[in-house]
């Protein structure tokens, strides 16, 4: 992985809310690495620290209570974390781009779609006010919306055309990169291919490098490159899609294959993960998954794992791995 | 859009009826009446009869109430048996000085009231917060004419920079605006506030960050436009208390409008004049908070779209 | 939906942590809370305490009504503390009688007002159709008058004295008591667990009493604590304008009145009663104000 190649380098990223329960350890510890023009899948339960850390990417974590302990988060080889407000303000929008999860909240009631989007291209470029409306309008109709429509409110439009609008506001100055958190959750599942189409043509079309934050792995598989599994705060498996999907090698991310649905053995029983994912106030002293693995040994349960690179692209950090007979039931290929 | 204002401007009809049902039934419950008064000390009680019977003031109940009616449709109110004058033209005499009065206190609450519950509302339980709360609190523990006495006595009497009785000077309308504004302030304060906090936990403010929108824009513009519509309902119905407190604050500082002429009139058993005065400024208050709700339209697109159905 | 949360959600909840307590010790403890709240609490104690003992550690006609001249518009010294007024009564004294006054007016008004609109809004709310929106109706024209002017009509009507008083100022919260209790009915009746209640047989009666009455007294509360405040201060208010309780009772708002012929030398006359007038109605707000944080802390959030 070259330097110059990197849209966005995490080293180390800690953040903490800081509670009156306590204090909820929500990323422990991150790295990721995304090359420019790919797009990666940062997958994992609720909880399990995703959004959190796409917040942390743009300085948007609610602080307080959130406090970005340490770590670095480098876009295009400048550290965000080191940067001023003004500077922030300047890059959000233009170099970074964050979708969010619910559609029918995320636009302002009592302002007109082109506004939203004309806002954003004002903002960042320094464009008339009729060439930005113009702009708006043609990124209407870039994700499929007719351009007249520039005039109507939020409330005119439906769940998935309201997304779209979503994205034509986060991609109208044609940022780096954009963070979708779940962007199709909320939608039909056929409103949803149609938005994950909208999204891989315009990933191609503007060259955006993308993570798509998501817990569902058929999206993974539709729309990324590679793939990172999180779990309780930690990069717990990170490969490509191949790697992930074909030579998957963390007991967790075995189990999240095991809980989808077997369409073509209907007769199969459902296999979910026993338990929940542990309370990030109180972490448990080893691996954070060995209370649910059906793997783990003493090792796991006294010891944290650290990373595992088992090829250039595949990293997994699980301590099982310890011995170099293991291996887990899926797969098989080592 | 046109046929939703006409509609409730009809609608206003039939509640300005039962008004002046009540309000008429109310006044003519008074214990003794006009008779008495036009008839001073001097007459014999035959005559005081006679007079009672020529004017109508025997008849029963609902006739009387209904040749009050059919002169109030045609903007007849009748005349004041104690000043001799067309009940109608002295109200609307009156009037402009009250608007003046309410008119000026609104913006004076506006100035105190929307800076301070931004303020509270988004340094949320931080001393801003609480402080802002105290005043407000404190605020709507003040009775209004106790408030102008206070004023009296301080800029009046001991700084001596304001004038405290009339409407002389362009300068006498500091003391009994700031009066009335600091009353609708405190409520006022406590909506805007309540109303920010609202939407400022709305996921649209955190689109707008995550566009890089400035925090100030933020609140001013994106949040601020959304909060406004509670604001707008306070604004409206503390029009109406903002009448009310006129009655007490013109009694206060001898302003003259519409205030002081009621009580002025209840205190000289003008009847005529009560009933009159009471029932158009309901009618008053009541367009006030009819326009306030169509403003609304404006500020909330999707309003706009339900009543343009 | 729609808000973005403070914290990330977590699989298991704090909720084990929280010893379980009943409702009412809980919307104590969170009132404890609130030291303004509390403060206001004493703060009106003392104000209740003073009014009902008033009556028997004063002698009414040597000490509040008389008048003594030779002492007649003395500035606060020792042996008064606020002074006297202009027929020589001790101010202080008369002060704390008119407590008596102004509590059991604002107490006994709201009492009114709640009993009569609560159930008219509780009907309302109930048994919906028609009979909801006569009531409402109704309500609405009682609301179009602006408060003061009802009170000053029904004052000017009746006379004055405490009952009338109490009654005018009552009637003017009707509409709004109604509205508050309709609108608790409404919400609760419609709740998934009255639906569950009905599913399991109870009857309606049982309904209405034992789950939406209690679900709906928060909201009922607050209305309370806050109108009692104002309905203090418009029974002042009416008496400042002469149609509240008649001289030589020690009203509060009467004593302001009569302090204003002597405004601009004796000027303690007026400070006094106002001020007295404000503490009460502030430690009432206060309450007000903790007892709503305490019943539903969400809002405080």
């Amino acid at each position: 992985m070259k330097n110059d190649n990197l849209v966005l380098n995490i080293e180390n990223l800690v953040v903490h809310y800081e509670t009156e329960n306590g204090i909820v350890k929500a990323v422990n510890g991150i790295d990721l690495k995304l090359n420019k023009k790919n797009a990666i899948g940062l997958v994992g339960e609720t909880g399990a620290g995703k959004t959190t850390t796409a917040l942390a990417m743009l300085r948007l974590v609610p602080d307080p209570p959130g406090v970005i302990k340490s770590g670095v988060i480098e876009l295009d080889g400048e550290n965000i974390l080191k940067k001023s407000i003004k500077e922030l303000e300047k890059i959000r929008g233009k170099d970074i781009s964050m979708i969010f999860q619910d559609p029918m909240t995320a636009l302002n009631p009592v302002f007109t779609v082109g506004e939203q989007i004309a806002e954003s291209i004002m903002l960042h470029e320094n464009v008339p006010t009729d060439d930005a409306n113009m702009r708006a309008k043609e990124m209407l109709e870039m994700v499929g919306i007719p351009g007249h429509r520039a005039n109507d409110y939020p409330h005119q439009f439906s769940g998935g055309m309201k997304q779209r609008v979503v994205i034509a506001i986060a991609l109208a100055c044609h940022t780096k990169l954009l963070i979708a958190d779940e962007p199709t959750t909320a939608l039909d599942v056929t409103i949803q291919a149609q938005v994950l189409e909208l999204m891989n043509k315009l990933k191609e079309e503007y060259q955006t490098s993308l993570i798509m934050i998501t817990h569902d792995l058929g999206i993974v598989a539709e729309v990324c490159d590679e793939v990172a599994v999180m779990y309780a705060g930690r990069i717990i498996e990170q490969g490509t899609l191949k790697d992930v999907f074909n030579k998957t090698k963390h007991p967790y991310t075995e189990g999240l294959f095991n809980s989808l649905p077997n369409v073509n053995n209907r007769k199969a029983k459902l296999q979910p993960i026993p338990g929940l994912m542990p309370d990030p106030i109180d972490l448990p002293l080893g691996c954070s998954f060995s209370p649910r693995c059906p793997y783990a040994n003493d090792n796991c349960r006294e010891n944290k794992p650290v990373p595992r690179w088992i090829s250039d692209t595949h990293m997994v950090e699980c301590s099982a791995y310890d011995d170099s007979s293991f291996h887990i039931a899926r797969g098989g290929k080592k | 859009m046109y046929k939703y204002i006409i509609s409730r401007l009809l609608l206003l009809i039939p509640i300005m009826l039962a008004v002046s049902f009540i309000v008429f039934f109310i006044v003519d419950l008074a214990p003794g009446d006009v008779v008495d008064i036009i008839a001073g000390t001097e007459m014999a009680e035959a005559d005081i009869a006679r007079i009672r019977e020529e004017m109508g003031f025997n008849d029963p109940l609902l006739i009387r109430y209904f040749r009050y009616m059919s002169g109030l449709v045609r903007g007849d109110l009748g005349v004041s048996y104690v000043t001799n004058r067309d009940v109608f033209e002295v109200y609307m005499l009156r009037l402009p000085a009250t608007l003046q009065l309410a008119t000026s206190g609104t913006v004076v609450a506006l100035l105190i009231a929307i800076p301070l519950g931004i303020t509270a509302a988004v340094h949320q339980n931080t001393w801003r917060d609480s402080g802002s709360m105290v005043l407000g609190l404190l605020g709507l523990s003040i009775p209004t004419f106790w408030l102008g006495l206070l004023m009296i006595i301080i800029f009046s009497l001991k700084l001596g920079w304001l004038p405290s009785i009339g409407n002389d000077t362009p300068l006498s309308i500091i003391l009994p605006a700031i009066t009335v504004g600091s009353g609708q302030a405190a409520l006022t304060m406590r909506t805007t506030r309540s109303s920010m906090l609202e939407v400022v936990r709305q996921d649209y403010l955190r689109t707008a960050r995550a566009k890089g929108v400035s925090e100030k824009v933020v609140i001013r513009k994106h949040a601020f436009k959304n909060a406004l519509i509670p604001i707008l309902t306070v604004i409206g119905t503390q029009f109406g208390v903002a009448l009310g407190g006129a009655v007490m604050t013109e009694t206060v500082f001898a302003w003259p409008g519409i205030g002081r002429l009621i009580v002025d009139s209840i205190n000289n058993r003008d009847t005529q004049m009560v009933t009159g005065a009471i029932i158009l400024t309901t009618m008053l208050s009541s367009i006030v908070i009819l326009l306030i709700d169509l403003a609304y339209a404006f500020v909330d697109p999707r309003i706009k779209a339900r009543y343009a159905k | 939906m729609g808000k973005t949360s403070m914290v990330p959600e977590t699989g298991l909840t704090a909720s084990k942590r929280y010893k379980k307590r009943s409702q009412l010790a809980e919307i104590w403890h969170n009132f404890k809370k609130n030291k303004g709240a509390v403060l206001g609490l004493i703060i009106l104690g003392i104000i209740v305490v003073m009014a009902i003992v008033s009556n028997f550690a004063f002698d009414y006609d040597t000490q509040i009504i008389r008048q003594i001249v030779r002492e007649r518009l003395q500035g606060p010294s020792l042996k008064h503390p606020f002074g006297t007024d202009q027929y020589g009564r001790d101010i202080f004294l008369r002060i704390l009688y008119g407590a008596r006054y102004s509590l059991s007016i604002g107490i006994v008004a709201v009492m009114v007002s709640l009993a009569i609109g609560g159930v008219f809004g509780i009907i309302a709310g109930y048994f919906g159709g028609f009979l909801e929106n006569a009531i409402m109706r109704f309500c609405d024209v009682f609301s179009s008058i602006p408060a003061i002017l009802l009170a000053i009509c029904i004052s000017t009507a009746f006379g004055g004295s405490t009952l009338i008083l109490m009654v005018s100022v009552g009637v003017v919260s009707v509409p709004a008591f109604a509205r508050v209790a309709r609108a608790a009915v409404m919400t609760v009746r419609d709740q998934e667990y009255i639906e569950a209640a009905y599913a399991s047989g109870a009857s309606r009666l049982r309904i209405m009493f034992s789950h939406i009455l209690p679900n709906s007294l928060a909201p009922i509360m607050v209305q309370v604590t806050m109108r009692v405040g104002s309905a203090i201060i418009t029974a002042s208010s009416l008496s400042f304008l002469g149609l509240g309780i008649p001289a030589p009772a020690p009203e509060w708002g009467s004593m302001l009145a009569e302090g204003r012929s002597f405004i601009r030398d004796y000027s303690y006359m007026t400070l006094f009663p106002g001020i007295a007038i404000v503490i009460t109605v502030l430690s009432i707000n206060m309450i007000g104000d903790g007892l709503r944080d305490a019943m539903d802390p969400k809002l405080k959030r």
